[in-house]
């Protein structure tokens, strides 16, 4: 009987006019949402970089500013997936009952979930966008390969907005997505290389970090700002793709059985 | 003449309850049919699997003519739901609530641009047109939801119960809207626990108690099939000891609840005379009506 919450995703365009929707109301509100995108990411690495910075000579081989620039870029992207997925995907779901509304209509539920997917990876690409544009500005990266950052914001978008669905799909309440924030995005930050190198970790968490996806998105992060092709990008991008199509895969599985009654 | 909504042997249950218990639905072309029924009768479930939103335990429907929920998808492109909780989108004015909801049936915006100003003229709402959602009231939250449902010019609309919570003007005004769709050759399916809207609005009826279907009809002939046609309603402080002693003497049956005794009877005569003698007791003669026959069908107890 409940054999149908497993069924692979059915995907179509039919999540587009979703997507516009999510669109027209983030364009209400665009300059706090900007605002917000930047200041919080952009405050930690120029305090960080200027404070600790004139401390530390360098750091894997670049000034400590730069060093920052890559990991920044990487965690300002994963927070903003992770915010939409979880507060804004739960409004959406849960208080305005605006799926409610959108699944009357010939939309499915396989649709609605591909674009909160979509639209979270969205914000994570503008928010990419936002620190990489100061990043130029401020002169700290000059590769024209920092480009690919673009593309690597939305892919580390679609894999932190699909891991925090997971969460969306389970929580009782707006409580519930501390837990998340405090016992993996928190650890992440911490653990994936962003402020330091993961290999200055004693080895145990050396292992754990490398089967996070923050470490992966930001192996292939920094390479990129200082113009090198990433050693083992395809296993990096590997690694983030699996997140995203597994969290998918499950979230909808978990919603698929929360919304059947 | 086939039926634009069927259902046979719809089952469905939740955690070992059985919410609809072999549920037998035909709704034809044109009609406005009521489902009746108290709180946790199945009725909102009932919806939801006619919609093809939740597939049934055991049974089948159909939703004008393609099965569901197989093919739910392509019979909601002519379905219209009005849901029983607003979930209008809140940070939107009320004619980008219709564009929006438009694009989710695959319309062009020019096409549904062209039909905002009739929808918001029949939702009495032309002078609301750009005014954000939260500064509506209840029934004009209500009629844009209605018009919402219109966006897509459906065949067969859906209501749960599409005037709770709301005043006597607004549900009046709900009333006018809903007779214009079935003049207009439009199918409607209703939820309501309001009696007076069911029999001033529906063609034919269905009281539902428990996941199964209890009686079903016109207003009228529900009426006739199930209850006496006069009804004495006593009351006063006495009238529970009163019905005790005298009730039985003048009336087929008779119901006890608080201070009020509800005489059901053939001819109010003989009891009316009775009761001008009764100087302590107030009464009121009435023809039967639609809640006595739902209070007999499902029982004067509090659902909760």
């Amino acid at each position: 009987m409940s054999g149908h919450y497993f069924a692979l995703p059915r995907l179509s365009l039919r999540f587009f006019p979703i997507w516009r929707r999510h669109w027209l109301v983030w364009k209400k509100i665009a300059a706090p949402s900007i605002l917000g995108h930047l200041a919080d990411p952009v405050i930690y690495m120029l305090g960080l970089g200027y404070g600790l910075g004139s401390l530390l000579p360098e750091m894997g081989g670049m000034s400590y500013m730069a060093f920052l620039a890559a990991g920044t870029v990487c965690y300002s992207t994963m927070n903003s997936a992770s915010f939409e997925a979880l507060y804004s995907g739960f409004a959406r779901m849960h208080e305005q009952r605006t799926w409610e509304a959108i699944l009357n209509t010939p939309v499915s539920l396989d649709d609605v979930v591909l674009s909160e997917i979509l639209w979270a990876a969205t914000k994570s690409l503008m928010s990419g966008a936002a620190v990489l544009a100061v990043i130029w500005i401020l002169g700290l990266s000059h590769s024209l390969m920092s480009l690919w950052m673009i593309p690597l914001a939305l892919l580390i978008g679609l894999a932190f907005a699909a891991l925090g669905l997971i969460m969306t799909a389970l929580a009782p309440a707006y409580d519930f997505f501390m837990y998340y924030f405090t016992l993996v995005i928190t650890p992440m930050m911490l653990l994936c290389g962003v402020f330091f190198p993961v290999a200055q970790l004693p080895h145990g968490f050396q292992v754990v970090a490398g089967a996070l996806p923050l470490t992966h998105a930001v192996d292939l992060a920094r390479p990129l700002m200082n113009g090198v092709i990433p050693p083992q990008a395809v296993l990096h991008i590997g690694v983030l793709l699996a997140y995203a199509l597994a969290a998918f895969y499950i979230s909808l599985v978990l919603f698929r059985r929360r919304l059947s009654r | 003449m086939n039926a634009v909504i069927k259902a046979t042997g719809l089952q469905k249950s939740y955690d070992g309850n059985r919410v609809v218990d072999g549920l037998d639905l035909a709704i034809h072309r044109g009609e406005c049919f009521g489902l009746l029924g108290p709180n946790g009768a199945g009725k909102t479930t009932t919806l939801r699997m006619l919609l093809g939103l939740i597939a049934p335990d055991a049974g089948t429907a159909t939703l004008l003519d393609l099965p569901v929920p197989q093919a739910a998808r392509e019979a909601r492109i002519r379905v219209g739901v009005v849901p029983q909780m607003d979930n209008l989108d809140p940070d939107f004015s009320v004619a980008e609530n219709l564009l929006v909801y438009g694009r989710y049936f695959g319309m062009h915006d020019s096409e549904i641009k062209a039909r905002i100003p009739d929808l918001l003229e029949f939702a009495s709402l032309t002078h609301k047109r750009d005014a954000k959602v939260p500064t509506l009231s209840g029934g004009m939250k209500r009629r844009l939801t209605l018009a919402r449902a219109l966006v897509n010019d459906p065949d067969v609309i859906f209501l749960d119960e599409p005037t709770t919570g709301l005043d006597p003007q607004a549900r009046h005004l709900i009333w006018q809207r809903l007779r214009e769709l079935t003049q207009q050759g439009k199918t409607l399916l209703l939820t309501t626990h309001f009696m007076d809207e069911a029999e001033r609005l529906c063609h034919r009826l269905a009281v539902m108690d428990n996941g199964k279907l209890i009686s079903e009809g016109s207003p009228r002939e529900l009426i006739e099939s199930n209850i006496e046609p006069q009804v004495v309603e006593v009351y006063g402080e006495t009238a529970a000891q009163w019905a005790g002693a005298c009730a039985a003497g003048f009336a087929h049956r008779f119901e006890v609840s608080g201070e009020s005794a509800f005489c059901y009877v053939n001819d109010a005569q003989p009891l009316v005379a009775h009761l001008q003698t009764q100087s302590a007791l107030r009464y009121l003669h009435r023809p039967a009506n639609l809640e006595d026959v739902f209070l007999k069908l499902t029982g004067r107890e509090m659902r909760e």
